[in-house]
């Protein structure tokens, strides 16, 4: 019971990561047809925010020493204003392009965030302390789960509630889903096509934020890497669910996250190191079963 | 002045000419059908006047305004409602939704809140279903929403390409009965693509008939269809 409970909560606040991360791609492709894979650049770029920069292998933590009422908007808005900066001067030149140059565009700028950083704060992981007795473990009916668990697992919930209502209760959600189904009809209703695209990135550059927030808390370090590492899992995710299904996104990001988890405690000890070769074999087998993912989104129209 | 004036467009496809220095008007309160054979170029005329495609040449003018390559939702905003060719309702949004999206550009909520009752009043099937996804509606439920979503941006004009496609005789007329109650009763200006030259002149109105990107004739619905010219000019003949 003890060792379910505390599966449970491993495979839920690693999905947890997965699905915010796999949401934040989807919302991007539903607009624009965009697989943006700059997304875990973004992860890294507002964690790297956080601290001074330094090449030094000691972080100087910088606006992470901010109150956290502080800290969190600003975070937020760091990665909505990379995201919206990255529309205005590189996405948007791309809009009429077909997909394959827009991913292309899209890892172009990936690696420019990349090695900014790394002239910045050279590629040394350095570690930061935020919030770190949220790590120290506490007991939930005989299992150890660390508070920042449940933390990660409640905040997701919240997002994921958020985000639905603001997709389903106000105008700009009713716009951006109506531009994820059929862009060019949706404009000839008179929805402003670069605000719906902004908004989408905006929303997206903030939950990339989240989950960096999120990650530096639970590993305690900052890494260059650490973004893209999680992006290649969330893109996965994101086909898994069935390209610009939002919801699809979400439950195949907790899929993989609690696949993960089982095959860690399942496989024999030996096997273990190769965990993500049955992992992504899995995936294989599900693409095979469902090429077009658990949700085939309805957006099947192609954009103006 | 006419409410819409297009002078002259052209517009090509890759190498395929689709309009060829094509002219059309339409004055406040009146009805212009456009006809002609598959692959006349009506559609194309539609878009373009839509923004969704730019002419390579020519002049358009919607309420006063140059809008020759214009944005859609920019063209939106003048009172250009567009019903495309297959309709394209937003299969997974509510009825409702779809509905209020048409309202998206107007400042005075409270009046879309009336027209939305407006709507349900001509279009009572609509309101009893609501809430449900608009994809499961028939195709002539469909041509009725979409037409309800185009009145609910209050325009000037409605452009309407081939109410008539799909749907059985029956409710055909239901669709061109429902649009000439609006139009008489609201002062409406449409602009309808309809290859049915019958269908036109039992609508009336004005008509152009275009054939391989031109407009080849011109006139009153009704005159037309009774002469000889229209078939003529449909099919070609006497053209050398
Ligand atoms: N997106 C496109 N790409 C290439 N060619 C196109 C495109 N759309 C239309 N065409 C071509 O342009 C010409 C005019 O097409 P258009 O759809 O305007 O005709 P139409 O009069 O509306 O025909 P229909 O009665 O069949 O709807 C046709 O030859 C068509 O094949
Ligand atoms: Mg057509």
């Amino acid at each position: 019971m003890t060792a379910l409970l505390q599966i449970l909560f491993d495979a839920l606040s690693l999905g947890s990561l997965y699905a915010l991360g796999a949401l934040g791609i989807a919302l991007i492709f539903g607009v624009m047809r965009l697989v943006n894979f700059a997304h875990g650049d973004y992860i890294s770029f507002c964690v790297f925010a956080m601290l001074w920069p330094s090449i030094d292998a000691a972080a100087i933590v910088f606006a992470g020493k901010l109150p956290t009422y502080l800290l969190v908007p600003l975070i937020l808005l760091i990665g909505a204003g990379l995201s919206v900066l990255s529309e205005i001067v590189v996405f948007r030149r791309f809009r009429n392009a077909n997909p394959a140059t827009m991913m292309i565009a899209s890892f172009a700028l990936g690696f420019v965030i990349k090695y900014f950083l790394l002239m910045l704060y050279s590629s040394r992981p350095k570690s930061i302390d935020l919030w770190s007795n949220l790590s120290q473990q506490v007991e939930i009916m005989g299992a150890r789960i660390p508070p920042l668990q449940v933390i990660t697992i409640v905040v997701t919930i919240a997002i994921l509630l958020a985000l639905t209502a603001f997709l389903k209760r106000t105008r700009f959600g009713l716009e951006m889903r109506a531009a994820a189904e059929n862009f060019t009809m949706a404009r000839m209703l008179g929805v402003r096509a670069n605000m719906v695209i902004m908004m989408a990135f905006a929303v997206s550059g903030m939950l990339a934020a989240a989950i960096g927030l999120i990650l530096v808390t639970q590993t305690g370090t900052v890494d260059i890497n650490m973004g893209a590492n999680l992006m290649l899992v969330a893109f996965v995710a994101t086909v898994i669910g069935g390209l610009g299904s939002l919801p699809g996104a979400v439950i195949a990001g907790y899929l993989i996250g609690a696949a993960t988890v089982l095959m860690q405690v399942v496989l024999p000890p030996d096997a273990r190191p190769f965990r993500d070769a049955f992992v992504y074999g899995a995936v294989i087998v599900m693409l095979i079963w469902r090429p077009n993912g658990l949700f085939s989104s309805k957006a099947t129209k192609q954009r103006v | 002045m006419s409410l819409l004036s297009v002078e002259n467009i052209s517009v090509r496809y890759g190498q395929l000419t689709a309009l060829r220095r094509a002219s059309i008007k339409v004055s406040e309160g009146e009805t212009l059908f456009v006809t002609g054979p598959n692959g006349a170029g009506k559609s194309t005329l539609l878009k373009a006047i839509a923004g969704v495609v730019t002419p390579r040449e020519g002049f358009i003018r919607f309420a006063g305004q140059q809008i020759a390559g214009k944005a859609p939702e920019d063209i939106a905003r003048l009172g250009f409602s567009m019903v495309p060719e297959g309709r394209e309702v937003f299969g997974g949004l509510t009825i409702e939704e779809n509905l209020r999206l048409g309202t998206g550009m107007r400042a005075d909520k409270d009046q879309a809140a009336r027209d939305l009752e407006q709507v349900y009043a001509v279009f009572p099937m609509l309101k009893d279903r609501k809430d449900q996804q608009a994809g499961v509606l028939s195709g002539g439920q469909q041509q009725m929403l979409v037409i309800g979503r185009a009145l609910m941006a209050a325009p000037k004009l409605i452009a309407i390409d081939e109410p008539s496609l799909g749907l059985a005789p029956k409710v055909i007329d239901d669709v061109y009965a429902t649009l000439i109650r609006l139009r008489d009763s609201r002062g409406l200006t449409l602009l309808i693509v309809e290859q049915s030259a019958t269908r036109a002149s039992l609508t009336g109105g004005r008509m152009v008939l275009m054939r391989s990107g031109e407009v080849a004739l011109e006139g009153d619905a009704r005159e037309l269809s009774k002469g000889d010219a229209l078939r003529q000019a449909y099919f070609g003949y006497g053209d050398h």
